[in-house]
């Protein structure tokens, strides 16, 4: 199991658009990927979950990779959400 | 004659198609084979994809990229690995497909529903859209097809779903009138992306409407009118002719620069008065934003909007305008308006009393939580501060000495803002103009306000119709005010914008351009019009119509000669 803690730093949070592209890059990995936030943990390949937990800017989390692949996983995640989502 | 919500531009005349909601009622039923159901719940998924895949494209090309991206984020939705796992859980449980999905989006929909944030709210009408889409398809039950509809129509609905515009066709369909949905509905966003007139939230639209009958969607006044006589038609079709000339001529300048016929650059900016209209000055073409009045977060309520609460508006408008300027004016408020929480007192001559930055530099803590507001949304965009009724320079200087002790806080907090933030003010005193000469040494721009100093400069209140004959900005007296305050901050190097009605009056244009204007703030309504009245004069022509009017001596004189030049 891996695991790094971020602070969401692009404007739109972890919407729509972001999450879409978060859940699309994850189900790439036999892993399981949990974000934790505000104590719960969310199901980091569910767009729907992922919405429902208003992640927004300025939010911190903890993004853990549990499995196969689970380093690209964690590499991934984390080019993704530094980068802001490209935003 | 039925009033609504002025939704999308132009006039609309055409014969009513209702679009009845298909029933998506079933007996739920319990299921053996859930191996066979589960097959049944995929192949319904898979053609829901290629469904949406096709009104994603069909979208692209009659509305655009952004609203065909909404469609493609219900494949995600319905593509959640998780969602799919419940669904079929429940019905490895023996529940039937339908309901299984039911249960499943309505929980989605009152998550999204109860939060506090308004973007994940409204995601819960997409979780709808996604629910209804595939319950239809298990049921075998076909939305109306809207794409069939003949030339000449104007659709009637309850509400316009994503799923349903994906198959308007342009040429066809003359107009909109929906029951449900306001100014920043997804069915109004869409409505102006297709330029089809359409007016929202007309109650009982499927009782009040026939199939077939004639209907006029007045789309700028938001007025339908049903079974017009003739002289209503005729006089309508008018009125649509006259909109569709000015609409072709004015798009020639859409997503043009703003430059002068000698090819002098200008920015041309939006007036507006809450975070949705930023919407608007995007769709019109804005550059930006001029005036952002801050006075709605605080009318209408009990207490004083919190600091977030003002933040996420002012970051709002600074994200739709994606770095585009946003300029927000604080609060520009005073004893003519009523505030019960705020406790100002009635005050017998209240445009001369307590209001604006008087009223804030005495009320610091109010001042300063809405100063660290707008200071922590300039991390978002090219947010920049303006004073409203400035007279004096302590006031500018007081008013930016506050603002250097919100950045301290803000530094010491760790708190994002940009340490370059602009503070301007508006010039809209008969004490700031003739103080321009100094206050543009301490000011980072100037905004002409010349609703006020028009008022303030004839001593005379507009309302007042024994006196209102001398309020016009074309007096002697004022134009002389503004020539001074563009001269002294052209002088010290400083921009000099106006946010008042006069910047898209065409007489006044040429003058503004002659005496150095660099920014012209108008309604989102007027940006074409105005880039259009700008594009005709060269500099040396306006220079010659300003020496000839300021040459005049009244006001009479001077709107005559400028009629003859338009």
């Amino acid at each position: 199991m891996v695991s790094k803690h971020f602070t969401i730093n692009n404007a739109q949070g972890f919407h729509m658009r972001p999450a879409t592209a978060f859940t699309v890059a994850m189900a790439k990995y036999p892993c399981t990927v949990t974000i934790r936030f505000n104590g719960s943990n969310v199901d980091g390949k569910s767009l729907l979950n992922i919405i429902a937990s208003c992640i927004k800017v300025g939010s911190e989390i903890d993004v853990i990779c549990d499995g196969d692949k689970e380093n690209e996983a964690l590499a991934e995640a984390a080019a993704m959400i530094e980068s802001g989502f490209g935003e | 004659m039925l009033n609504g919500i002025a939704a999308s531009d132009g006039i609309g005349i055409g014969k009513v198609l209702l679009i009845q909601e298909v029933s998506l009622a079933y007996t739920p039923h319990p299921v053996t084979d859930t191996d066979a159901e589960i097959a049944r719940f995929r192949e319904a998924v898979q053609a829901f994809i290629l469904n949406t895949e096709e009104q994603a494209r069909a979208l692209k090309e009659s509305a655009g990229e952004k609203e065909a991206e909404i469609m493609l984020g219900h494949i995600s939705m319905i593509n959640d690995p998780y969602l799919q796992g419940e669904i079929e859980k429940l019905i490895v449980g023996g529940s039937c497909a339908e309901a299984a999905l039911e249960a499943m989006c309505d929980m989605f929909i009152n998550v999204f529903s109860a939060t506090d944030d308004e973007v994940t709210r409204q995601r819960a009408a997409d979780v709808r859209d996604v629910k209804a889409g595939v319950l239809g398809l298990l049921l075998g039950v076909n939305e109306v097809k809207i794409s069939d509809a003949p030339k000449g129509t104007v659709l009637v609905a309850k509400e316009l779903t994503p799923s349903m515009t994906a198959g308007i066709n342009k040429d066809n369909i003359v107009g909109i009138i929906t029951e449900t949905g306001g100014k920043t509905s997804h069915s109004a966003i869409l409505a102006r992306a297709l330029e089809i007139p359409a007016v929202l939230s007309i109650p009982d639209v499927m009782t009040v409407f026939e199939n077939g009958e004639l209907v006029i969607v007045d789309g700028t006044e938001g007025l339908v009118i049903d079974r017009p006589n003739g002289a209503q038609e005729k006089h309508y079709r008018e009125e649509r002719e006259r909109f569709r000339a000015e609409r072709r001529l004015l798009d020639q300048y859409r997503g043009k620069k703003t430059v002068s016929a000698s090819g002098e650059e200008y920015e041309l900016f939006c007036n507006i008065g809450n975070p949705e209209n930023a919407v608007a000055a995007v769709e019109r073409d804005g550059e930006g934003v001029g005036l952002f009045r801050t006075e709605f977060l605080f009318m209408g309520r009990t207490a004083l909007p919190s600091e977030d609460e003002q933040f996420e508006a002012y970051k709002k408008a600074a994200i739709i305008l994606k770095g585009r300027p946003v300029i927000i004016r604080t609060l520009d408020i005073g004893g003519d308006k009523d505030i019960p929480y705020m406790g100002l007192e009635k005050e017998e001559n209240p445009f001369m009393g307590f209001r604006a930055i008087r009223y804030c530099l005495q009320n610091r803590e109010l001042f300063k939580t809405q100063l660290r507001a707008i200071l922590r949304a300039s991390a978002f965009g090219d947010v920049r501060i303006m004073f409203p009724l400035v007279t004096c320079l302590e006031e500018l200087r007081q008013g930016k000495a506050l603002v250097e002790e919100c950045k301290q806080e803000l530094r010491a907090d760790g708190v994002a803002f940009n340490e370059a933030i602009p503070v301007g003010i508006m010039v809209e005193t008969a004490a700031a103009a003739m103080l321009a000469d100094v206050l543009a040494k301490e000011a980072a721009f100037f905004s002409i306000g010349t609703n006020d100093l028009t008022g303030y400069t004839m001593s005379c209140d507009r309302g007042n119709s024994n006196v209102s004959y001398l309020y016009s900005v074309l007096q002697p007296s004022v134009l002389r005010m503004i020539r001074r305050i563009i001269r002294c901050g052209v002088k010290n190097g400083i921009p000099v914008g106006m946010c008042g009605e006069a910047a898209a009056d065409p007489a006044l244009i040429p003058l503004l351009i002659s005496f150095g204007l660099t920014e012209f703030s108008v309604s989102p309504t007027s940006v074409l019009r105005v880039r259009k009245c700008i594009a005709r004069w060269t500099k040396r022509e306006a220079d010659q119509v300003a020496e000839q009017a300021m040459e005049l001596v009244t006001m009479g004189e001077i709107s005559e000669y400028l009629k003859t030049v338009l």
